[in-house]
């Protein structure tokens, strides 16, 4: 198999720069999503959120699943989340804002504790891989395409199905008569 | 990216999974809620790409064995989004039928079915 | 020339193609601007704008000569765009109160940032240093995911002015762009399935390639060929939808929504927004330019295969080559494709009625989706057969599918036209009936 390059280790070179300034983008794009009270707000965030994901996925060869990013999330459903809450706006101007409670606090320190539990557990292990294995071209249009067309053949045709269920389920609860 | 451990890809996979976990404990808004889904499905899919990039286990010799382990990972991430392209297509739809019924949509209000 | 450039960094290679491509969208822009009132004040009787910059040679100049004395030098009134936007940026910037201010300040931004971006991956001419900025092997799904950015712009735009009027062209827009993006990448999709990469270079390429995979002297331009030719309709109506012009300009017409999604803005945003819609318009042409016209050859003939062929003449055919755009002329025909692009979308502006909301749903997605899906089916039949039985048994595969698909859409249409014709309404004028009595009344 193809190992490119050697045992780099550990390096604050210009990868870790980049990795790092759109590492920390998503981060607070993501506590954005949950810190913002409005809900317009939340969901701009998880769209500066997911630009950065597919940037990520670029970095990691994976160009296709980074477009695709764009085109799906960026592009289909985050502008169905605004086209919805920007309805549901119409109506009155305080309906999605929220009220504060005990559930922060215990919410926060269940998410710490995930975090420590899972991280404690698989981010020492995993510090020491610093090499990419994979092909170069793991993620371009063709390979991709081969493979869900080979080995994938029965799950992409069953998520079209489930896409298509989708769709008529979509339809049928919000639309008022059919 | 050589020089950047998978470690780094892992963990800001595993705080935005966090934050999504906190996300929907805390909010009471089902848009958000949601947001919070797609922000979880989100983190996952970028610790399958980072694992497919890395191979974390060592690639088997048959050069078609290896391939097949590169690409799932990829596969896997664009299941997940169609299968959450659907989810948001009839989540949304709930929602909206949700408000049709009733105009107050938080999910804490949301008990009619209890007893 | 090449040997320098290609010895820079990789950083500043990118950096000069982006300044490149950026500051022609500039230079074109206001010419685009003139353009566009100059032609639809011609087209609707009318001057449009011809006085700014005209200079009158007076007579007490002392350094003009004689014979020049009491002329004018017009310029057409093209520097009536220079006076508006001088206008535009030393005016009054209306803020309104009750707005999410954020939003409503990064709004115009996020709106140009995709106009720009897109051009990204097109290629301008025979340059492979150059051009394109960056020669992707995504190409066509890099245009259909910038693009499909273009919306927020506009829907933050109109979220954040707190305007009904403005908050309805932003929904409207929103629903108009996922809509024909959808026809729009079924259009695409064919012609990448036909080119077998999804590089825009290669989808040149593969444009100056034999016609048909039969006449090699010809150019295998998409409009040439039959699927390519459904497409470009496809593309070229979902175009004009994607850049909110009209007859599809729901999102701002001004007889429902004021002004829609930008009622609430003015000066430099609005300025924004309007530079944002041009430049769409600008880098739209030119991705249908690319896709379907051949790229930057001015006429789809092929000099070089003649060149060989007819090796007497050679030298006229290689002039007639370089005349065709294997040259630094290259761009220059694109940018004449371009024009007549924009000359078409000035064109539709000036002759068609709005659609009603209704009627643009109709048009996207049963119309147009259902022919791009049709469309898709139909190459790819051509693909396999043309793979198996060569060229001509891959044209008789296409066009018996195309029949085929033609006969089931008669068909279908025709099942269904009893339903169509009890949906219209008729109305019957009748006599009222008298007041009858009582036991006749029952029966």
């Amino acid at each position: 198999m193809p190992v490119n390059g050697a045992e780099t280790g550990l390096a604050l070179g210009p990868n870790m720069l980049v990795f790092a300034a759109a590492a920390g983008l998503a981060v607070l794009a993501s506590i954005g999503v949950v810190a913002f009270n409005n809900a317009i707000r939340s969901a701009l965030c998880l769209v500066v959120n997911f630009f950065v994901l597919a940037v990520l996925y670029f970095t990691l060869n994976a160009e296709m699943l980074g477009v695709t990013q764009v085109v799906v999330y960026t592009g289909a459903i985050m502008v169905l989340f605004l086209f919805v809450i920007m309805l549901l706006n119409l109506g009155s101007k305080s309906l999605l804002e929220e009220k504060r409670d005990w559930k922060r606090p215990v919410g926060l320190g269940l998410g710490v504790a995930l975090f420590a539990l899972v991280g404690s557990q698989l981010l020492p292990v995993t510090m020491k891989l610093t090499t990419p294995t994979a092909q170069e071209n793991f993620g371009s249009p063709q390979a991709i395409g081969r493979t869900l067309f080979t080995n994938y053949v029965f799950p992409f045709e069953a998520v079209s199905v489930l896409l298509l269920i989708g769709i008529v389920g979509s339809i049928v609860l919000a639309k008022r008569r059919i | 990216m050589n020089g950047v451990p998978l470690a780094a890809y892992l963990g800001l996979g595993l705080f935005m999974f966090t934050t999504g976990v906190v996300g929907v404990v805390v909010r009471r808004n089902p848009i958000v809620i949601f947001m919070c889904i797609e922000l979880m499905l989100n983190a996952v899919n970028l610790t399958f790409v980072a694992f497919a990039r890395y191979q974390f286990v060592k690639l088997p010799q048959d050069v078609a064995v290896a391939q097949n382990q590169m690409m799932a990972g990829q596969m896997m991430v664009i299941f997940v989004m169609a299968v959450a392209a659907a989810e948001v297509a009839v989540g949304l739809g709930i929602i909206m039928a949700i408000y049709r019924l009733r105009i107050n949509i938080d999910v804490d209000e949301l008990n009619l079915l209890k007893g | 020339m090449t040997d320098w450039f290609l010895a820079l960094h990789p950083v500043w290679q990118a950096l000069i193609r982006a300044l490149i491509v950026i500051a022609v969208l500039f230079c074109c822009l206001p010419v685009v601007i003139w353009l566009e009132r100059r032609l639809l004040g011609w087209m609707q009787d009318r001057l449009g704008p011809n006085r700014v910059g005209t200079i009158t040679l007076r007579h007490r100049y002392k350094w003009v000569p004689e014979a020049l004395k009491g002329k004018k030098i017009k310029l057409f009134g093209l520097p009536q765009v220079l006076a508006d936007g001088i206008k535009a940026f030393t005016k009054e910037d209306i803020i309104p109160d009750g707005i999410d201010k954020l939003l409503y300040v990064i709004a115009p931004a996020v709106f140009v940032f995709p106009a720009f971006a897109l051009s990204a991956t097109i290629p301008w001419g025979p340059f492979p240093a150059l051009t394109p900025i960056a020669d992707v092997n995504i190409g066509v799904l890099y245009i259909l995911a910038v693009s499909s950015l273009g919306v927020y712009g506009v829907v933050l735009a109109g979220y954040s002015s707190n305007n009904k009027y403005s908050l309805l062209g932003g929904l409207r827009s929103s629903a108009q762009l996922i809509s024909y993006e959808l026809a729009m990448s079924m259009a695409l999709a064919a012609i990448v399935m036909a080119t077998g990469s999804l590089k825009l270079t290669d989808v040149v390429a593969n444009q100056h390639d034999a016609i048909w995979g039969l006449f090699r002297g010809i150019e295998n331009w998409n409009i040439l060929t039959p699927y390519g030719f459904v497409a470009f309709i496809i593309f070229i109506i979902c175009m004009v939808a994607e850049t909110n012009r009209s007859p599809f300009d729901l999102p701002e017409c001004e007889n429902e929504l004021v002004s829609g999604y930008n009622t609430e803005y003015s000066t430099k945003k609005w300025v924004l927004f309007m530079m944002g819609e041009y430049v769409n318009m600008l880098t739209y042409s030119a991705i249908a330019a690319v896709v379907f016209l051949g790229g930057w050859h001015a006429i789809p003939v092929n000099f070089k295969i003649l060149a060989e062929s007819y090796p007497s003449t050679g030298d006229i055919w290689r002039l007639f080559d370089v005349l065709n755009g294997n040259s630094i002329l290259g761009p220059l025909w694109l940018l004449v494709k371009m024009g007549m692009f924009m000359g078409s979308y000035i064109w539709l502006r000036a002759s068609m009625p709005r659609l009603r909301y209704d009627q643009l749903m109709n048009l996207g997605w049963k119309a147009l989706l259902p022919t791009g899906v049709a469309n898709l089916i139909v190459v790819g039949i051509w693909i396999v057969a043309s793979e198996v039985y060569g060229p001509v048994g891959g044209w008789l595969a296409f066009a018996f599918a195309a029949a085929l698909l033609y006969i089931l859409y008669r068909q279908y249409s025709k099942a269904t036209k009893a339903s169509e014709t009890l949906e219209s309404r008729q109305v019957t004028l009748v006599d009222i009936p008298k007041p009858q009595p009582a036991e006749e009344a029952v029966a």
